[in-house]
Parts: C-alpha cells; structure tokens; sequence
C-alpha cells in the first residue's frame, strides 16, 4: 500500500495559523480511519510540536508519513536549537516569554507531553541550526480499513 | 441543590442554564453530556492531563484555545467573566464544531455555580 507523504509549513511567531498544520494532519488522520484515540494522540503531540517550532523555531515543516507500521512525524526548525535537551525535557523549565505565558502555553509541558503521547520519539538539536522531532505512533494503528 | 445528575453527567442545554449564558456559536443541539468540568488558563495543562469530554471554564479568548479544545475533543468552552473572543475565534469554532459559551460569572463562582448542580471535577 502507498501512501503520499505530506509536509505543512509553520511560520515564526505566527499565532493566528499556530495549530493549522497539527488540524491537517487529524483531518488526514481521519480520512484514514485512525481509531480516535490514536488521532488525539497524535494530534495532541504534533500541535505541541507546533507551538514550539512557531515560538523557538525561525519557520520550519511539519511533515507526515505513514506505512503499514506506523504513522511519523517530523517536525524541523530552523531557530536556535536546544542547548541542553536533557533539561528541556524536563518538566516545568521552560524559556517561554511573557507574551507566549499570556496565550496559555510556555509552561515546560511541551516535550514531556510529546514524549507521553508518542510510541517512540526523539529529538535533535544544534546550537544555531535548528532542532528536528521525530514523533512514532504505532499502537491502535491498523491498515485494515485505509 | 440539584445533585440527582451526578452520576450520569449534565446536558450543555442545563450548562448553559445554570452559568445564564449565551450560546456564541449559534444554534446547537447542546444534548451532549458534560461529564465533568476543568478550569484553567493554562492550555498546556488542557494538553497534558484533560480527558477528552470535558468542559473547560477558561478567561482566555485567543483562538489557540479553540484549537487546543479542539484537538484535545473537549465537549465545549465557556468563556467567564464577559470577556468574549474575537469573530474570527468564534467562525474557528463553528467550523470544528466546538460550541462555545459566555458567562459573565467570573471563574470561580461559575465552577462554583456548576459543583452545587452536581458536575463533579475529575480527580472525584
């Protein structure tokens, strides 16, 4: 079975289109007859994803694959990286200014939800050149119906 | 105190009763069944702990808490102490289908309006 893969632009400090790529991935999620909870899984982890690459990440993609085994996401950016990721990914710290406090996010929950929501994830980052997620979902995901 | 609903949850149509608000986005059926209620102003928090279902009771307005509530398959927002959102965050909404609300109660009394009505938190 062939599936296309597709990619969504996320632009800098954009927070009127924030969530726009996370919601295309659902409806395609969707099309396929994803079971719910995989789709809110998924959803939830891209749309963190997202808000990241929008507030750290100087524009970057989101994109998605899938295959009879499993639905990935990537999500790359071009901002300026993630000095320590072993304390980015704790929760709570977090390096948000007021402006993203003020819109309900920047609290440090991002990655650790990422991380909870996924099957297998991981992240990379260079200082100065961009960070790029890569978000596995495996569980509840079957072809039978797509 | 109506407390006879508390096991089977309570209808958005008796939501919007109790809170006196106003349905900001149109004409809905509002049979849905409120299971339970969660207040913040924290969407990460939306993110990372509320069960698909809820209610949320928020005081922020920006469309990213349409998207949040959204992808998260919240059953509804009300937005409290009058502060409405935007049209644009409303059109957002009545696209997903998300039904929002408006109350002039402030936070706190209008989950306190909810409690004594028998929608219990979701750590009960």
């Amino acid at each position: 079975m062939h599936y296309p893969r597709h990619e969504f632009p996320i632009k800098e400090m954009d927070f009127v289109r924030a969530g726009e790529a996370s919601l295309q991935v659902k409806k395609i999620l969707r099309e396929m007859k994803a079971e719910n909870d995989l789709v809110r899984r998924a959803t939830i982890a891209c749309y963190e994803a997202e808000i990241n690459a929008v507030v750290y990440g100087r524009d970057g993609v989101m994109s998605l694959e899938v295959d009879d085994e499993g639905i990935y996401i990537y999500v790359e950016d071009k901002g300026d990286g993630i000095p320590d990721i072993e304390q980015a990914m704790m929760e709570g710290f977090s390096t948000a200014t007021e402006e993203i406090r003020e819109m309900g996010f920047g609290a440090g929950m991002g990655l650790p939800n990422i991380m909870k929501n996924a099957d297998e994830f991981t992240i990379s980052s260079a200082v100065g050149e961009g960070t790029r997620l890569k978000i596995i979902f495996r569980s509840g995901w079957t072809t039978e119906e797509a | 105190m109506i407390k006879s609903n508390s096991e089977s949850g309570t209808s958005l149509r008796h939501v919007v009763k109790i809170l006196n608000a106003e349905v900001l986005t149109g004409e809905e059926p509002l049979d849905q069944t409120v299971q339970h209620v969660e207040c913040t102003d924290l969407m990460s928090q939306v993110l990372a702990f509320i069960k698909s279902g809820n209610l949320l009771l928020t005081g922020l307005t920006n469309i990213q808490v349409v998207n949040t509530a959204d992808i998260s398959g919240l059953i509804g927002v009300v937005f409290v102490r009058g502060r409405s959102p935007s049209k644009e965050v409303i059109a957002k909404a009545k696209e997903v289908g998300l039904p929002l609300f408006l109350t002039s109660y402030s936070m706190y009394e209008a989950a306190g309006h909810l409690y004594l009505n028998g929608l219990p938190g979701s750590t009960e």
